[in-house]
């Protein structure tokens, strides 16, 4: 029976970006997806940034199924009959691999999977591991059925249920307070209506991020991303919260799309699609061993997973990580090699480049947002504080601006909790 | 919208081999119903003191193996090729 040089699982980013390096250094890969096609199996937001991906293809934007490109990003507060936003927008974008990019995964996967098998690697769909093969204590291959499949390295790209990873003893179950769940639907709307809505100019797309209201106050947000001619609607939230509450994510995005805000950019549109995930969102603490005897693992498997409550940054971790991955299992075939030591080049990689030096610089971050006054006090405390303002005066005489704050502020937040907020949000995020 | 509702929109190629089993014993004992409120498409549902389930509608998340504490769910994934097609993603 053939053998391969490596065996990947999974046909997202991190694997296809995994494949396709070692295909074009010469290395005999297999790619095993579980699902009927890439991308089957996956969702996300909605958008990422171009440096990775230009690394593997230049101008990837010109081919790749790009739904928009984004230019506007508005983050808002929100309390049952207010909301407060922060938007910006920039004009003179002139680099597109600067911008971050709209798409689905379900057209995005299945591009770049067919950018591998272009590269000369067969891409198995409709096939899944149920197992790997052992031999000595190493990773020798993998099981689908009765049937195995023999490589001098697997790659475990499968995601972030990654039971290969468990059975491999890289990582344990993860647990409900490291992970958000995230749900979405698809929205369809006529692209003329979507341009109109969000203020867009031909391919121009828009990141609109929520706090507040939309997850009950529970750690979270919610999010809208302009497509050509849907949106993608939906809000994250931790699991273990969910549980600890009684409240389920399904009705969550039901109260999201309800809110007065929302309700208005969405009008008209026709729910086409529901779908859920988990994020691990816990950084550095919970990124696992990357690298044992004759196998690797990369992308949400590895949970490598940026959240800085600004920033969640996935998927190009997941093909940075592939590229490495990748780059490690060469040289340890060059050297014939294929040891936990020799593979271990890839854990030192990534260590020296933005991965995990990333996840070190926010490891505070995951805790940080653990503070239930980012989704509760402190969205509510701008809205209240905003009408206040704005709205027209009582008729009795008016008070400087910083008076009302402080008056505002009473018995919600005290000022030590304030600035003691504000010190670990500077250190943290 | 219900969640029935939304799920009926979406592509599944249904396998008649169940890929999560639930343990009714450790689930009797249960009062947390920790899956009930963890899974996105509501497969899980309290009815009259217990938890009823059914995999058709599985969007293959992972939430109720991570949530259970009871260790009463034994999850995998669906064979190749079934379970949710998504066609947007």
């Amino acid at each position: 029976m053939e053998k391969f040089d490596a065996i990947v699982v999974g046909a997202g980013p991190a694997g296809c970006a995994c494949a396709y390096t070692m295909a074009k250094a010469g290395l005999n890969a297999l790619v095993m997806e579980r699902g009927s096609y890439p991308g089957a199996k996956n969702m996300w937001g909605g958008a990422f940034f171009g440096p990775q991906m230009s690394g593997l293809f230049p101008k990837f934007w010109e081919e790749a199924p790009v739904e928009r490109f984004v230019n506007r990003h508005v983050i808002s507060f929100l309390t049952e009959a207010d909301s407060l936003s922060v938007d910006f927008k920039s004009y003179g974008h002139e680099d597109r691999s600067r911008q971050s990019f709209i798409m689905l995964r379900a057209k995005f996967d299945r591009w770049i999977a067919q950018k591998v098998e272009e590269a000369g690697v067969i891409v198995a769909s409709g096939l899944a591991v149920d197992g790997l093969v052992m031999e000595g204590g190493a990773v020798a291959g993998v099981k689908v059925g009765e049937e195995e499949f023999l490589s001098d390295v697997v790659v475990l790209a499968d995601g972030v249920n990654s039971l290969l990873a468990e059975q491999a003893g890289l990582r344990k179950k993860f647990s409900a307070e490291d992970m958000k769940q995230g749900v979405k639907e698809v929205i369809g709307l006529p692209r003329s209506v979507i341009e109109d809505r969000f203020n867009l100019k031909g391919d121009d797309g828009a990141i609109m991020e929520f706090l507040g209201d939309c997850t009950g106050g529970l750690p979270g947000g919610g999010f809208i991303y302009t497509n050509r001619e849907s949106l993608s609607l939906g809000v994250v939230v931790q699991l273990g919260e969910l549980v600890t509450h009684k409240v389920k994510a399904s009705d969550l995005i039901e109260r999201f799309k309800r809110h007065p805000f929302v309700s208005s950019l969405i009008a008209g549109g026709e729910t086409l699609e529901y779908s859920a995930h988990l994020i691990p969102v816990a950084g550095m603490k919970m990124v696992p061993k990357l690298s044992a005897d004759g196998v690797v693992v990369t992308g949400d498997a590895a949970a490598l997973v940026l959240g800085t409550g600004l920033i969640l940054e996935g998927a190009n971790l997941a093909i940075a990580s592939g590229v490495a991955a990748a780059q490690a299992v060469v040289a340890a075939k060059e050297k014939g090699d294929f040891s936990a030591g020799a593979l271990a080049q890839y854990d030192e990689t990534l260590k020296g480049q933005f991965v995990l030096k990333d996840l070190a610089t926010f490891s505070k971050a995951p805790e940080f947002l653990e503070n239930k006054r980012i989704y509760e006090t402190y969205p509510r405390l701008a809205c209240d504080l905003s009408r206040q303002i704005f709205d027209s005066s009582d008729g009795n005489p008016r008070e400087h601006t910083f008076k009302v704050l402080q008056q505002g502020l009473k018995g919600k937040v005290s000022l030590w909790q304030l600035v003691s907020d504000g010190l670990k949000a500077r250190k943290s995020i | 919208m219900k969640v029935e509702d939304k799920l009926a929109l979406n592509k599944f190629e249904v396998d008649r081999e169940v890929h999560i089993v639930v343990d009714e014993e450790k689930c009797a004992s249960c009062d947390l119903a920790s899956c009930v409120y963890a899974c996105p498409a509501e497969c899980y549902v309290a009815r009259e003191g217990r938890v009823t389930f059914s995999y058709e509608g599985c969007l293959e998340c992972g939430s109720c193996r991570i949530a259970c504490d009871k260790g009463a769910i034994a999850w995998v994934y669906p064979r190749g090729g079934f379970g949710i097609s998504y066609q947007f993603g």
